[in-house]
């Protein structure tokens, strides 16, 4: 392990922690547009052409904003949970494999900060770190709301994280590896070697577990609006409260790139054409958040744990057992 | 030299994390440190090489165990401090004395560490997760599928001890049915 590898790594994580902090900034922005056309609205139009400055002014504003610490919350966890929200989400992408190998300036580039024997294990432990910064947030800001949402964050949290893990114990029975490299490579070959055509169930169920571990619509119970405020963000003000968003966004972001690493074919053979239909796919991943947002009213939190305990549950033990018994024979 | 680094930097860190979840009175210091210190010491297995451990270590200590801690916090007022009233010497007195025979352990550790021969060496060319498999179901099958079933008993019991009125779904039921109920409940009221 020499010096350069400690240098190319610390550019790699520069560069994701920069493209995706930018990203999470434009993602506010295609979700306010898309949103606004899907509901017949024009959305943000008054800052800049199209209003995509808008992202700018928010910016400005969230930085310049008073950071408002209540009296009686519990100040040095009120202060870090969103930076634990932040940085769980960003330490997950540590093993997820952005680009295809390339060369450039004569070095070969991996564009993966490490890639790790256990990298689709370690993705999905830190990502449900995360919850913590809800947790932490909503307890030590020592309001009702804040404190009903916390208690709703790790119902739910906990709860889809068992859906998670056992959706993709199937397709890492069928791989035999828990590389994100290693999904990529046993895909190689078109659209008829894609996991999700040997694996569609495990794939349904990862992608709503999706929804509930990003904490988006239809499971935005932690943060309902017309019911608990703004959930464990109520008490918080300025760029506090946008580290939460950035870390919500960065979420979607890396578990689009998980959805299609494992079942939609990832970056395929690693030509440049192959790459690129790599991102217009997790394109299309996130653009379906936002488009589930716009279509369909968010679940009642006990439909939410029926759902995952009676129905989702047990569809993916069905699913593990059938999985084992075509690998053995 | 940078494992040397990391491994300094991690020790310190993890000493001063459960030294906190320990000595504070307030639970919200003391959960978010435990927490931490879980995860650091997750650094340590990733240095040793032990990749699914230190994974494991994130997922089942601070993913699970420590959330399950923070749920059952949420019926306490978690933004007061905790007077603890028990002054207790003799669990001073014993507390102290297994740290010091600890602290000779660890000195002691590496000299019988170098005489030691594994039965079991891990396999060449095996990954991380491959060799946990290998030794996980052929010389400690028994004691994993015993850890299997006692998983399963606690959960049995707990779903029993748990689950009241199991057959009712208020997602299932129709309207009138919820409204029959209602109005059941309302006449034993008057």
């Amino acid at each position: 392990m020499g010096i350069d590898y400690i240098i190319a790594t610390i550019i790699k994580i520069v560069i994701v922690m920069l493209v995706f902090s930018a990203l999470a900034g434009f993602g506010t922005y295609f979700e306010r547009k898309i949103l606004a056309f899907m509901q017949r609205r024009l959305g943000p139009m008054s800052v800049g052409p199209y209003g995509i400055l808008q992202i700018m002014a928010d910016g400005i504003k969230l930085f310049t904003k008073e950071d408002i610490i209540p009296t009686s919350a519990v100040d040095k966890i009120f202060k870090i949970a969103p930076i634990i929200t932040a940085s769980t989400a960003f330490m997950a992408a540590a093993t997820i494999p952005f680009w295809p190998d390339f060369t450039i300036f004569g070095y070969r580039v991996q564009p993966i900060i490490t890639d790790s024997s256990v990298g689709l294990l370690y993705v999905i432990g830190v990502m449900a770190i995360g919850l913590f910064g809800v947790l932490l947030g909503g307890m030590a800001s020592s309001n009702k709301y804040s404190l009903i949402s916390a208690a709703r964050s790790s119902a739910v949290f906990l709860s889809y994280e068992v859906i998670t893990g056992l959706a993709l114990l199937a397709p890492i029975m069928l791989v035999g590896s828990l590389s994100l490299v290693n999904f990529n490579a046993y895909q190689v070959g078109g659209i008829s070697n894609w996991l999700v055509w040997k694996q569609p169930m495990a794939f349904i169920l990862f992608w709503i577990a999706a929804f509930a571990e990003t904490g988006r619509t239809p499971f935005h119970l932690i943060a309902n609006d017309h019911e608990i405020i703004d959930g464990f963000g109520t008490e918080y003000s300025g760029m506090r409260w946008g580290l939460f968003f950035i870390g919500e966004y960065a979420n979607m972001f890396f578990i689009s790139f998980v959805i299609v690493l494992v079942f939609m074919g990832g970056f395929g053979d690693g030509s440049v054409l192959s790459a690129l239909a790599f991102l217009g796919k997790v394109a299309f991943f996130f653009f379906f958040f936002l488009w589930t947002r716009a279509a369909w009213p968010d679940v009642r939190p006990d439909q939410l744990m029926w759902l995952c305990w009676k129905v989702l549950m047990p569809l993916a033990v069905i699913n593990i057992v059938i999985t084992g018994f075509v690998v053995m024979f | 030299m940078f494992e040397a680094i990391a491994f300094y930097i991690f020790s310190i860190l993890t000493i001063i994390m459960f030294y906190i979840t320990i000595s504070t009175k307030q639970p919200l210091y003391a959960l978010t440190s435990l927490g931490a210190g879980m995860i650091l010491i997750s650094g340590f297995f990733f240095m040793l090489g032990a990749d699914f451990l230190g994974v494991v270590q994130i997922i089942v200590y601070t993913g699970a165990i420590m959330a399950l801690y923070a749920f059952g916090m949420m019926f306490f007022n978690t933004t007061k401090e905790i007077q603890e009233p028990r002054h207790d010497s003799g669990a001073v007195v014993t507390l102290s004395t297994v740290a010091a025979i600890l602290v000779i352990m660890i000195f002691v550790g590496p000299i019988i560490g170098d005489k030691m021969v594994s039965l079991y060496p891990p396999l060449q060319g095996a990954t991380n997760t491959q060799s946990i498999g290998m030794v996980l179901f052929t010389k400690y099958l028994v004691p994993f599928e015993l850890a299997a079933i006692m998983l399963l008993v606690a959960m049995v019991a707990g779903i029993v001890l748990a689950g009241k009125k199991m057959d009712r779904s208020l997602t299932l039921m129709t309207e009138e049915e919820i409204a029959m109920e209602q109005e059941a409940k309302n006449k034993v009221l008057v």
